[in-house]
């Protein structure tokens, strides 16, 4: 037994030695789903995490220092945070975001907020591109944005002193390219959510409204006045979109074909992405094309500025006397009611 | 050679298990929906055209058709309700779930009569209950009682001016909202009897909608009075479930 225990002890050394060196050489980012709040939970459906980029802690790290990091542009000086700013609810205050050659968007940016439940997965205005994964691809690449190629933005990561370590850490390879990129910067913006407006507390009983957004609400759920639940839905549906595509009045004729010019259906022509209502506070200027500076303008334009076209949505009503005509009293209720939706802890988060 | 009589034993009782699991006759069956206006075919390739006329002689246009079935029961020859516990949200203008296959499997045999729920009986009819009602949002606001729709069909009309209008067919239970409380003059979900089936292999039960029947019998829809804010208007809701009544129909089963 004795003369055994040499050969047993250095047979456990050796095991050891490679157990550890496995450790170190198979690095397993840190699980760290989305914490999905209590609303969304009980009321609708699982968000869409894929399967390929699950949330972790390094992640959405990597993802986040990305975001804020103008490495990603042709000339270091725009990062994504620049035309989504956090304080705005990660979209632009300014109509149209200014591009690295000083050229402006064509759309207004759109808030960055409960990505992970676009079931359908089509984003921007148009729904022009499939998956968050594929979202970042376009703005590092278009000339009026940051006006890269994705074969330098990888050359500048793999040669940063930091990104290389970075990617091993979250993903296993320090090899970076633009795949990874995207699904860090993908998994970061899973993590925008928000969910703690006055609304969301008064849904779980810790506030009350006000008689006057009481009111606003009722104004927004009643099919007679504002009718804005068949598209933005009801106090069951957390998100407040219906993340669909409509025409809802803005043009008779179309400068902009929207959703039309991605699927050639005449019939969508004018269709935009219905945006969510949240943290309207922070989100002026309003449409895809940013027309509407003040909520008062949105709502006068649903109440008596509808323009007819042929793909106006049947939802919009009274078209012909240009919308619902709701009261002063009303307008300004509705308004009181929309403002419940400001999460203002996800703007300091 | 206890070994072996233990091996034995335990092959024994598998294989037995196997047999008995075999001996129960469970098929699953499937429900197929599609749509015609008055037997022609319609699909979501067809919305966004003039194409249909109804029977008051208004042309339309569909832009959106989806609506709720729930509650698929078999009624056994003992006189017993088999009800699967389940909705389903057909959505042809996404050309999605037009196929339902609940996971209930249903006992081989004879049935006296096959039915289903067009919308949800009162009972399911709740605010909040379904995950994928909300996220679709599909529900009816409070004020109208809460619950959902039964169905939306959206689209367009030529006024008696030859004026293009949008139409919203909504159909939910119907309600009175003029008091301070909702009160319900009348059950408007439809129950849907396909007659006897018989079951003795996964199924196929080809179910269609005849579009046109909504604008059509007994009420003679008047889309020029009736075409927008129908969902409070309770009388509105009442001629829709008349019409209702006739409107699907099974067409084959395999």
């Amino acid at each position: 037994m004795n003369a055994k225990f040499p050969h047993i002890a250095t047979l456990l050394f050796l095991v050891l030695l490679a157990c550890n060196t496995e450790t170190v050489d198979s690095y397993t980012p840190t699980p760290s789903p989305l914490e999905i709040p209590q609303l969304f939970e009980a009321r609708i459906l699982n968000p869409v995490i894929p399967i390929d980029n699950q949330q972790t802690k390094e992640g959405i790290a990597l993802g986040k220092k990305l975001f804020f990091d103008p490495i990603l542009s042709i000339n270091n000086t725009i990062a994504c945070a620049n035309c989504h700013l956090p304080q705005n609810a990660f979209t632009d205050s300014n109509r149209f975001s200014n591009g690295v050659n000083q050229t402006l968007s064509k759309r207004n940016a759109m808030p960055l907020f409960n990505l992970a439940w676009n079931y359908d997965e089509k984003f921007f205005w148009d729904g022009s591109v499939f998956s968050l994964e594929h979202q970042a691809i376009q703005p590092v690449i278009d000339v009026n944005e940051m006006g890269n190629t994705w074969q330098n933005v990888e050359q500048s990561l793999n040669s940063h002193p930091e990104y290389p370590e970075l990617f091993k850490q979250a993903f296993g390879t320090s090899k970076i390219d633009s795949t990874l990129v995207t699904k860090a910067i993908a998994q970061f913006e899973r993590t925008l959510i928000s969910a703690t407006s006055k609304f969301d507390k008064f849904l779980l009983g810790l506030t009350t409204l006000t008689p006057q957004e009481q009111n606003g609400f009722n104004v927004f759920m009643d099919e007679n006045r504002g009718d804005c639940f068949h598209c933005h839905g009801t106090e069951n549906n957390p998100l407040w979109t219906d993340n669909l595509f409509h025409n809802n009045g803005l043009d008779s004729e179309f400068t902009d074909l929207g959703l039309g010019a991605i699927t050639g259906d005449p019939a969508d022509n004018g269709k935009f992405k219905t945006p969510s209502i949240r943290n309207l506070a922070f989100t002026a200027p309003y449409m895809h094309d940013g027309r509407f500076s003040t909520l008062e303008e949105v709502i006068n334009h649903y109440s008596e500025g509808l323009k007819n076209s042929s793909t106006i949505d049947p939802l919009m009503k009274k078209i012909a006397q240009g919308g619902v005509q709701l009261t002063n009293e009303d307008k300004a209720n509705l308004k009181a009611f929309l403002l419940t939706l400001t999460d203002f802890d996800f703007i300091k988060n | 050679m206890k070994k072996i009589i233990f091996t034995l034993l335990i092959i024994l009782t598998v294989l037995s298990c196997t047999d008995s699991e075999e001996t129960i006759e469970s098929k699953n069956i499937t429900l197929n929906f599609s749509h015609t206006w008055d037997g022609v075919p319609v699909t979501n390739a067809d919305f966004n055209t003039f194409k249909f006329t109804t029977k008051n002689g208004e042309q339309l246009k569909i832009e959106r058709l989806r609506y709720v079935i729930s509650d698929v029961t078999l009624e056994t020859s003992n006189g017993e309700l088999i009800v699967i516990n389940a909705h389903n949200l057909v959505d042809v203008t996404n050309n999605k779930n037009l196929t339902f296959a609940p996971t209930a499997p249903i006992l081989t045999g004879n049935y006296n009569n096959m039915s289903f729920i067009f919308g949800f009986k009162n009972e399911k009819n709740i605010s909040a209950a379904y995950e994928d009602l909300n996220t679709a949002i599909f529900g009816v606001p409070e004020m109208l009682g809460g619950g959902y729709h039964y169905m939306q069909l959206d689209g367009k009309f030529k006024n008696e001016s030859d004026e293009t209008i949008g139409y919203n067919f909504h159909a939910i239970r119907a309600v009175d909202a003029s008091g301070d409380t909702p009160t319900f003059p009348k059950d408007t979900f439809i129950k849907v009897n396909l007659g006897p089936v018989s079951i003795s292999d996964n199924t196929t039960f080809n179910i269609e909608m005849n579009i046109a029947e909504w604008f059509k019998n007994p009420h003679t829809w008047n889309l020029n009075q009736l075409h927008q804010t129908l969902m409070p208007n309770t009388n509105a809701q009442i001629m829709m479930f008349d019409n209702g009544q006739s409107v699907f129909n099974l067409k084959s089963i395999n």
